[in-house]
């Protein structure tokens, strides 16, 4: 029942410029899409560090979307050229570990695609329903929350005083 | 071998480098690095094959780097070096870790070496990262010494164990290695011995916010793992040095290895042989593949 009943958690690495306006014109447009997805706004796909998605799926994402701005169309010029040679290479290691390929999924959003927003973002919650829960990172969680039981349910990662320098 | 001696004293006497990183004997079939800033020193370098470690993991400490600066001026280092260990010196010349004239490259012809001190040379023992090697004569040198001998031919293990990785199930290829990250105690041995891991603080010592944990368990093994092979790849001249400095035995040449493999099929890049070329992933082609976008 449980299993029947589960629903997938997508989290979407989103650039300013393209995807993140796109997504809010698919809002404005009054278009819906599945509510699984969390988007996280940065300011350039770019700026999207491999250790984000580790830390995504550590903090129970069963599948992960980065999405920025069309070749050519970058606000800062080359960054989504820089960010696509990196994730080829991280898509093939995560493959290579046994992360399946459909768990990180990458596409180009514009500005002005607020319906292409919405195909791509139902394309990987299917794809991830399909797949089902992220089983190998779960056991991860398991073994990390038994093994030091006194900081389960406690955010040890990210503790940020107000105005403290980062 | 008196050739490399007589060469390196020389080198010191004249003034031409400051200091020789090199290879000294360390007991039957087994040497060890060392630093000759005495020409009278020369007479214990030696090069063998047991001379495993990769030298140029040292030319971008600091220590090493203030050997050199001496009254006001920057002089050479010199250093011994395999065709392999040449490969990381480009790289970080590449990256501008290194400036070409700061190095005095004493070039080494190399048939192989062996997997680890007190074995035989042979076909059986040669290390892996020998076997798919294709440069026996160093690329970029200053002078290029040792005898020119036939490597011999195995078959190679690491291309067999990763393309059978490749064949398994993605939850068999989960579990095979979070088997092995599993024994990680996070001791940082593979980033010490990485010549190309050379930044000042690495990311896993930051802790605001932490991003890797640093506690040795399966969870944080496996993100220090991944950003360790992700952040050598398209960067790995494969030397192995990560591998052989393990006292865990993780089998991290397959990690290197697939992402060389992948440099190789998706932009024909082999790192650390042309001082000229960009590297990989500082560089971009606006022609690159466009197929895992959306």
């Amino acid at each position: 029942m449980k299993e029947q009943n589960w629903e997938p958690k997508i989290v979407a690495f989103v650039c300013n410029w393209c995807t993140y306006t796109g997504a809010d014109l698919a809002g404005t447009s009054r278009l819906k899409y599945p509510t699984n997805v969390k988007l996280i706004r940065v300011m350039c796909s770019g700026g999207i560090d491999p250790v984000f998605i580790l830390k995504a799926f550590e903090r129970g994402a069963d599948g992960i979307l980065v999405s920025g701005c069309h070749p050519n169309d970058c606000h800062y010029n080359a960054g989504n050229f820089h960010a696509r040679r990196r994730w080829t290479f991280f898509h093939e290691l995560l493959d290579y570990l046994g992360i399946d390929k459909d768990r990180l999924q990458f596409s180009w959003v514009s500005a002005s695609e607020g319906k292409k927003f919405v195909d791509v973002v139902s394309k990987v919650v299917n794809d991830v329903k399909a797949m089902g829960p992220f089983k190998g990172y779960e056991q991860l969680n398991k073994e990390f929350m038994t093994e030091f039981p006194d900081v389960s349910g406690v955010n040890n990662d990210v503790i940020i005083k107000e105005g403290e320098a980062v | 071998m008196e050739e490399l001696r007589k060469h390196a004293k020389e080198l010191l006497e004249n003034k031409t480098v400051a200091a020789i990183l090199a290879y000294v004997e360390a007991g039957p079939q087994r040497t060890k690095p060392a630093i000759i800033t005495k020409p009278e020193d020369v007479s214990k370098m030696v090069f063998n094959e047991y001379c495993l470690n990769n030298l140029a993991v040292y030319l971008t400490k600091a220590r090493i780097k203030n050997l050199a600066k001496q009254n006001g001026t920057v002089m050479k280092l010199g250093i011994v070096a395999k065709p392999c260990d040449i490969h990381a010196v480009v790289a970080l010349i590449q990256e501008s870790q290194l400036k070409r004239e700061d190095v005095y490259i004493i070039g080494m012809n190399c048939h192989g070496v062996v997997k680890d001190f007190g074995m035989e040379f042979s076909g059986e023992t040669l290390a892996s990262k020998c076997v798919p090697c294709e440069t026996h004569k160093p690329l970029y040198y200053d002078i290029v010494l040792g005898e020119e001998k036939q490597t011999p031919a195995v078959s190679d293990e690491v291309l067999a164990k990763m393309q059978a990785i490749e064949k398994m199930t993605y939850e068999e290829r989960f579990e095979y290695f979070k088997k092995e990250f599993d024994k990680c105690i996070k001791c940082y041995a593979c980033r010490a011995a990485c010549p190309l891991c050379y930044c000042q603080r690495c990311i896993t010592d930051k802790t605001i916010p932490r991003w890797i944990e640093s506690s040795p368990h399966s969870r944080g093994n496996f993100a220090w793992n991944v950003v360790r092979a992700f952040h050598l790849s398209g960067r790995c001249i494969g030397c192995g040095e990560c591998e052989r400095a393990c006292p865990m035995d993780i089998p991290l040449s397959l990690l290197n290895r697939r992402m060389t493999e992948t440099a190789k099929e998706a932009f024909a890049y082999v790192s650390g042989r042309s001082i000229e070329t960009p590297t990989l992933v500082g560089s971009y082609d606006v022609k690159d593949s466009d197929e895992l976008f959306m």
